[in-house]
């Protein structure tokens, strides 16, 4: 039996090799979606499962969980002998979305850890690359229809043997993926956090010993259990029930439904996501380890106080959802299931939790990553680019006050980057970025407001594409309040409009100089009666001009 | 440079809740005070802290001053009527933000903008991204917009052009426009304090030095006149937030550069102390009662940002002394969560109703209440009518009760645990600030001040493998004693954004002399003593295709591509342990700080010399148990102002001040510098 207070100093130490790892990753990388944008995650994984034990404060929200699937499969597989076993010092690498992953841009790397000659645990992280191959730059195909023309799949392989980067297999992904030569300097990162972590965790084994350590993560783990049951006591024992659509796969114009029933009894939640749509031709698939996650992710953005570990996920018992979206297998197309569906599922666990926890959870927030992406040739500079603009919109309206304005999608934590940056870059100019007036729900505590922001392509050619969500439904407003405004995106190709089929998916529109893009996010819902609104905070509103009279 | 030299010099830091004040005489002699700190009109708090001190104000020769006037304006968003002309087209920038949100998880949170919307207009006008013009200045528009914001009865406005850092000329020209009709003189560009892209970035920095120009111009104005009415003659001079000082007269001109100048000021005489010491090399860590300050100081240089963000969507981007707060002071609460594990902070007790020991009407657990139950803190002689002993015995019941029963502990384990978690954590937050400095803790002395910082600090550095610890003379007036030894200093940077390999050295060269010679000319003009001026030199550099940049030190502002590339090497496999020999390097900031040097002075008088005994002995005060590792011990309680400067004392001891506890831990070992300074020397690193 260890100690309480040795306990707490123990996972307060794996909690910093976890935040030194992110640190290192962040800070080493090339590619602006790590490095700025922190679309990456490291963690440490047990050596027995791939259970998580400890996970980085800085990861991005949507690996929460993703990677104990991912180490716990490679485990399986080493013990199979499907795959090679391994040696001190080797790096796995995958990315293979049906093997505890997510899209393909994910690449995971594992290393084993070992203590005086036996694996005592894994370390991994995630790291989300600018492009691994496939139809379009950047992997986010909106009409996809099967996983090969989403990029490289990678099985688990050793990109580092005892040590040295194995130049093959390198040379292999980079014949298969777009600005490979950048990928090294995000190779080295990835792999020297992998390496910080190492050091960090062998001297806090040195300090407090192996076994202590290892009775401390057993107790950890029930702990954090104990810890998420005693939040879960916190809802009254009942069925609740939360809805949630995705606009269209992207090749079927019809809307995908998150049917979600959350059942709370003793101390766990159990979700079941019977009556869900059916799996789907456009990548609008989830994979498991995805769907798992998003559930977590949204608990945990209820229950922030409790730690990330295997042992939090315990009480919260996910049924498999066979044979419907949220399960998909190969070879489903599956681009948009972090980046979108994810935000959908956690939608539904907030719109079904609000009402046993309406002090806890808000309304539903705009929830989408809002991609546009634009790829062309600058006649200027004389070469092909590949533009992303990412868009955040309004959160959810909440027991305490209106919600944020333009606050980034449920699964991310990272910044949008300038416009000035952005016209540095690429051959546009935007005509403006401002708050989407009257776009936040109405309720007691309104929506925060959306983005609208119009920009032109000046010269060259481009090909518009979109993967945002929210366009047929607004995010939903909760205990009388009202949705928020939907997602809105008009293409003007020679003066003629053109709004996309699918509303808030569409690939390959093609711009010449003079045509612009105008894409209005969603405003968050509202939350409560309007009725019961403060008349100032309204009058405030219409002052500002935030919200007509 | 006029004769200072003659008169006293003063110092005077305005903090949250005390007015600190050091007084050097030219005889050498040292005054100090510490006076309530008056927030509505912070001079009232300035003067009561020269009238304890006796200052003679007709016989002092400088006072230099720190001031959270503006920081607290901002953080209270009690600021002056501004708005805002900008772009046609983005007039919400200031709404938008980058899209965060305030914490990872959790989709709570709010932000109200600097200026709100009904402040601010767009107008016509467009630049491009390269510089060139895209559509021309409205001017008529920028004309009737400023009567508009006038009518509206703006006392300050910020005109802020998309790409103004690339061309300046339409908001140099709205400037003029509006000039012709402002009432003032507060109107702020948005390229003058920072040519830089980023429109949130820039705007915000814009916005915040706009409205909170006339109020640091009307506080220093009055102060001034106040001055004079008893006779000081001379200029005052205000700290900067990134440690060096400018005059009065000139501050409120880039008013947002005095945000941060209360922790700047701090660690500056940290940097002087250490160096003085022979410590150039410092982590410094100031804790409070709701929160702690951390620093890094290298070569006696304190590390600056010019990305701080003073709160959530604040970014500042002007270089200020890179001080990172970490969550915990002396008021953190303790508290056993539901999975039975005891947790420290991030709640905060604050400083009213504050620890239970405050006598003031606390009853939750804080880091303070286990120093006390522990021995390490005194109890307050007499509080609220209680006796130390009925105090001790009220916090332990409660410590009992709330920590000791869920964790099966008696009260004194349990306030050991307290210490013990909190001490982790603060270690753990320290490193991190640290290493995302690119520097490993361990080769760094810790700098203990702030009234709780010297309890604290021999622990935490057990726990950050650092072997010393510095505690200064006046640990709790450090911010004051900044000012007394700041230097003039003045920082710049020029984007050059280039390729090494493609860059031109004589243009490099070129922008370091016109940097130096910029920075020189400024310091001329400040009337004060100067012993000499130095210059320090770096590169911001990258390998191409990254975006985070690496801050390259340089000795001389000549350097050749080959030096440049072999540092920028260096730099980056000491901080990563990655070579990247095939990938090209990126040369995107020259940098420059210009530091006027003030003369020395000697720190060792901050402690009356006169009040010093000839033994350890003679300065013992007491003997009380103290609770070190589960053990209690016997342990001697000494003056610190008793003690001889050579002091040799080991632990465990307790040394009280006025304004702080410094503990000595068993096994280690304290010593007294020339300097007034106490070193611990920790016996075990692990």
């Amino acid at each position: 039996m260890i100690d309480p207070i040795t306990l707490a100093v123990i996972q307060a130490g794996l909690q910093q090799v976890c935040d030194e790892m992110d640190l290192t990753f962040s800070r080493a990388a090339f590619s602006p979606v790590i490095a700025e944008a922190n679309d990456r995650s490291d963690g440490i994984y047990s050596a027995e499962d791939g259970a998580l034990i400890a996970q980085g404060a800085g990861g991005l929200p949507v690996f929460v969980g993703t990677m104990q699937y991912s180490t716990r499969t490679l485990i399986e597989m080493i013990a199979e002998g499907t795959v090679a076993a391994p040696q001190p010092d080797d790096i796995y690498i995958v990315n293979d979305p049906y093997l505890g992953g997510t899209h393909l841009m994910d690449v995971r790397f594992a290393r084993p850890f070992y203590r005086n000659g036996q694996i005592y645990c894994w370390l991994s992280n995630t790291g989300h690359w600018p492009d691994t191959g496939g139809s379009v730059p950047g992997g986010f195909s909106a009409s996809a229809t099967a996983v090969e023309q989403e990029g490289l799949r990678l099985p688990p392989v050793r990109l580092f043997k005892q040590g040295v980067l194995d130049t093959e297999i390198y040379a292999i992904i980079c014949s298969n993926i777009r600005v490979a030569d950048q990928r090294i300097g995000d190779v080295k990162a990835q792999a020297a956090a992998l390496k910080v972590g190492e050091d960090r965790l062998n001297q806090l084994l040195d300090r407090y010993g192996d076994d202590t350590v290892s009775a401390a993560i057993a107790d950890l783990r029930s702990r954090a259990a104990d810890q998420m049951r005693a939040r879960i006591s916190e809802i009254d024992d009942g069925t609740y029930h939360g809805v949630a659509y995705v606009d269209s796969d992207g090749v079927v114009n019809e809307p995908l439904v998150i049917n979600l029933t959350i059942t709370k009894a003793d101390t766990t939640l159990t979700f079941d996501f019977a009556g869900s749509s059916p799996p789907c031709l456009g990548p609008m698939n989830s994979v498991l380890a995805t769907t798992l996650s998003s559930v977590y992710l949204a608990m945990r953005h209820i229950f922030p106080e409790v730690p990330i570990s295997a042992g939090a996920f315990e009480p919260l018992n996910v049924i498999r959802p066979t044979d419907t979206f949220l399960d998909a297998h190969y070879p489903r197309p599956v681009s948009g299931c972090a980046a979108e569906v994810s935000q959908r599922i956690a939608e539904a666990v907030f719109a079904a939790l609000v009402h046993a926890l309406p002090e806890r959870v808000t309304a539903a927030p705009a929830g989408t990553s809002g991609n546009f992406a634009l790829g062309g040739y600058d006649p200027e500079k004389d070469r092909n680019f590949v533009m992303y603009q990412l868009s955040g919109g309004g959160y959810g309206g909440n027991a305490q006050h209106d919600g944020l304005t333009n606050g980034c999608s449920t699964i991310g934590i990272s910044k949008a980057p300038p416009v000035e940056i952005m016209e540095q870059a690429f051959p546009v100019l935007y005509h403006r970025y401002a708050l989407r007036e009257n776009s936040g729900g109405a309720g007691e505590h309104r929506g925060g407001f959306g983005l609208d922001y119009e920009l032109e392509l000046l010269r060259g050619n481009a090909k518009a594409s979109f993967v945002m969500d929210h366009g047929r439904f607004g995010p939903q407003g909760a205990l009388g309040g009202q949705d928020g405004a939907v997602n809105e995106v008009e293409v003007w190709q020679s003066g003629h409009r053109h709004v996309p089929e699918h509303l808030s998916k569409e690939q390959d529109i093609d711009l010449a100089p003079g045509d612009r893009v105008r894409v209005k996010t969603p405003g968050g819902g509202g939350y409560g009666d309007p009725a019961k609104r403060d008349p100032k905070l309204l009058a405030e509103d219409i002052r500002l001009g935030r919200v007509k009279a | 440079m006029t004769a200072t030299d003659t008169g006293s010099i003063i110092g005077v830091d305005v903090g949250g809740t005390f007015t600190d004040l050091v007084l050097l005489s030219p005889d050498g002699q040292v005054r100090l005070a510490k006076t309530p700190s008056t927030l509505d009109n912070q001079a009232f708090g300035v003067l009561n802290a020269l009238a304890d001190a006796k200052a003679d104000l007709p016989n002092v020769s400088l006072i230099v001053h720190g001031t959270t006037t503006t920081t607290n304006a901002v953080l209270e968003r009690k600021l002056c009527k501004t708005g805002l002309i900008t772009t046609q087209g983005f007039r919400d920038v200031l709404e938008l933000g980058r899209r965060t949100r305030p914490q990872a998880y959790g989709m709570f949170g709010e932000f109200q903008p600097i200026i709100p919307r009904d402040l601010r207009l767009e107008v016509g006008e467009r630049m491009l991204a390269n510089g060139t013009v895209h559509s021309k200045l409205d001017e008529q528009a920028v004309r009737d917009a400023a009567r508009t914001l006038r009518d509206m009865g703006c006392e300050s406005v910020v005109i802020h052009f998309l790409h103004a850092y690339a061309n300046p000329d339409h908001e140099i020209r709205a400037a003029e426009i509006i000039a012709e009709n402002w009432p003032n003189e507060y109107i702020t560009m948005g390229h003058a304090l920072l040519s830089e892209s980023r429109e949130f970035e820039r705007g915000v920095t814009a916005a915040v030095n706009a409205s909170v120009q006339p109020l640091l111009q009307r506080y220093v104005d009055k102060l001034a006149v106040e001055l004079a009415a008893k006779g000081y003659k001379h200029d005052v001079l205000v700290m900067n937030g990134n440690g060096g000082m400018v005059s009065a007269q000139s501050v409120a001109r880039e008013a947002a550069k005095t945000v941060m100048s209360g922790p700047a000021s701090g660690v500056m005489a940290a940097a002087y102390t250490g160096q003085r010491a022979g410590y150039p090399n410092l982590l410094t860590y100031d804790m409070g009662g709701t929160s702690t300050d951390v620093a890094l100081i290298r070569d006696a240089q304190p590390a600056v940002s010019h990305e701080i963000e003073l709160e959530y969507a604040m970014p500042i981007h002007v270089p200020m002394v890179d001080v990172r707060t970490v969550g915990a002071g002396g008021g953190s609460i303790a508290h056993v969560n539901a999975a039975g594990l005891l947790e420290v902070g991030p709640q905060s007790a604050g400083a009213d109703p504050g620890p239970i020991c405050y006598g003031k009407g606390g009853t939750t657990p804080t880091i303070s209440d286990a120093n006390l139950l522990l021995g390490r803190l005194n109890p307050p002689v007499k509080s609220g009518g209680e006796s130390p002993d009925q105090m001790k015995a009220r916090v332990s019941a409660i410590f009992t009760e709330k920590l000791g029963q869920p964790l099966g502990l008696d009260a004194t384990a349990a306030a050991e645990a307290v210490l013990r978690i909190a001490n982790a954590k603060m270690a753990g937050a320290i490193r991190m600030v640290s290493i995302s400095l690119g520097a490993d803790p361990r080769d760094f002395a810790l700098f203990a001040f702030g009234g709780a910082g010297p309890l604290h600090a021999s622990a935490l550095a057990r726990e950050l493998g650092v072997p010393k610890v510095l505690v200064p003379c006046r640990p709790g007036i450090t911010n004051a004693l900044g000012c007394v030894v700041a230097d003039l200093r003045h920082d710049f940077v020029r984007t050059v954004n280039r390729p090494l390999d493609t860059l031109i050295e004589g243009e490099i060269h070129a922008a370091f002399a016109e940097q130096i010679a910029t920075g020189s000319a400024l310091i001329d003009k400040e009337p004060i003593t100067l012993t000499g001026i130095r210059h320090l030199f770096s590169v911001d550099m990258q390998f191409i295709g990254q975006t985070h940049l690496l801050r390259v030190a340089l000795d001389s502002p000549t350097p050749d591509r080959a030096t440049l590339q072999r540092l920028f090497e260096a730099a980056y496999f000491d901080r990563f342990q990655v070579e990247l020999d095939d990938i090209r390097v990126n040369l995107v900031n020259v940098n420059t700080s210009v530091i006027g040097a003030r003369p020395p002075l000697d720190l060792s008088k901050l402690i009356d010399p006169t009040g010093r005994k000839n033994t350890v002995t003679d300065a013992q005060t007491d003997t009380r148990r103290v609770l070190f590792d589960g053990q209690w011990h016997d342990t001697p309680i000494y003056w610190r102002d008793h003690l001889p400067l050579d002091a040799e004392i080991q632990g465990p001891a307790n040394i009280e001040q006025m304004d702080t506890t410094t503990l000595i831990e068993p096994g280690d070992t304290a010593h007294g510098d020339g300097e007034g300074n106490i070193l611990i020397s920790l016996g075990a690193i692990q």
